[in-house]
């Protein structure tokens, strides 16, 4: 009985034990940034960096309407030259 | 609006959130210029496949001549240009600040600004001839040359190259199979679809433009015949 219940224990274990490996190395990982090649940390970590997206989304969006309109200009100039 | 410019413009704002916001890999001395792949990487591709377009509405042309293929071939050159320059400013500046300069020769650089001559030419050629019909033939000869030059100084000639700083050139590593990892793919791939397709549309438009302006000109003829 007392094996049976040490038996369960070491496969639920066996089991864990990658988990907490995997977990380790995360943390492990997370904590060595400093040593790896230098990134943007600290403009994600402000969150800065969401600015800088909308203004490129702006920006591209703006040229975009843009063209969209010239593009219903011409059909429109297209429809006027037809139709004469 | 067709479908394929709704989809442009999902691509390309999709490029913009997921290229500053997705996970790229920490590189020494790109660092976070290799989301730089998502913008000066996209342009030469574009510039290659409009140039390709370009060329094939020439020959088209000199098959069986009409305005509409010259224009067609026309407008598609001024695109590829234009994106060419794009990529030679956008790759001028990275290299200022990976490389250390803002032009080394390189043959890949060299390459690039040779083609980009080549094809400014194009447009000093169509420029310099007074007769619709004589340019439009002459411009077309010349596409050809230029874009059976320009394959070989931008793709060819690069590799062959012992050494180069670019990537994806003889013994660099670069962002090639190795280091672009498939976080990176999810945004480029669309990246250089939506990018292409900008190029595309505006051509499109333009030449568009062009066909209106020809067929006002016709009516004038006619009306003054």
């Amino acid at each position: 009985m007392k094996n049976k219940k040490n038996n369960w224990l070491s496969r639920a274990f066996a089991l864990l034990l990658p988990l907490l490996l995997l977990a380790g190395t995360a943390l492990a990982q997370a904590t060595t940034t400093a040593d790896q090649p230098e990134m943007a940390d600290a403009l994600r970590a402000s969150g800065k960096i969401y600015v800088v997206v909308l203004v490129i989304v702006i920006i591209i969006s703006g040229l975009l309407l843009y063209l969209v309109r010239l593009d219903r200009k011409v059909s429109r100039l297209e429809r006027e030259v037809e139709g004469r | 609006m067709k479908w394929w410019k709704y989809l442009t413009i999902v691509l390309l704002l999709y490029t913009a959130v997921m290229g500053l916001l997705g996970h790229v890999p920490r590189l020494a001395i790109l660092n976070e210029t290799e989301r730089n792949l998502y913008f000066h990487v996209p342009m030469w591709f574009g510039m290659t496949i409009i140039l390709l377009a370009s060329v094939v509405n020439s020959i088209r042309y000199l098959r069986d001549p009409s305005p509409r293929l010259d224009i067609l071939a026309h407008e598609s050159a001024k695109t590829g240009i234009m994106l060419g320059v794009l990529g030679l400013l956008t790759g001028s500046l990275w290299a200022r600040y990976t490389w250390g300069t803002w032009w080394t020769t390189d043959v890949k650089l060299n390459g690039a600004a040779v083609t980009m001559l080549i094809y400014l030419a194009y447009l000093v050629l169509r420029g310099a001839v007074q007769d619709e019909q004589q340019r439009a033939r002459l411009s077309a000869i010349y596409n050809i040359f230029a874009f059976a030059a320009a394959i070989p100084l931008l793709f060819i000639m690069p590799r062959l190259a012992s050494a180069s700083l670019h990537p994806g050139m003889g013994g660099n590593p670069g962002f090639s199979k190795y280091d672009l990892d498939s976080a990176m793919r999810l945004v480029f791939y669309p990246a250089v679809i939506g990018w292409t397709l900008l190029g595309v549309w505006i051509t499109e438009v333009a030449c568009r433009f062009a066909f209106v302006k020809e067929k006002i000109y016709e009516k004038q003829e006619k009306q003054l015949a």
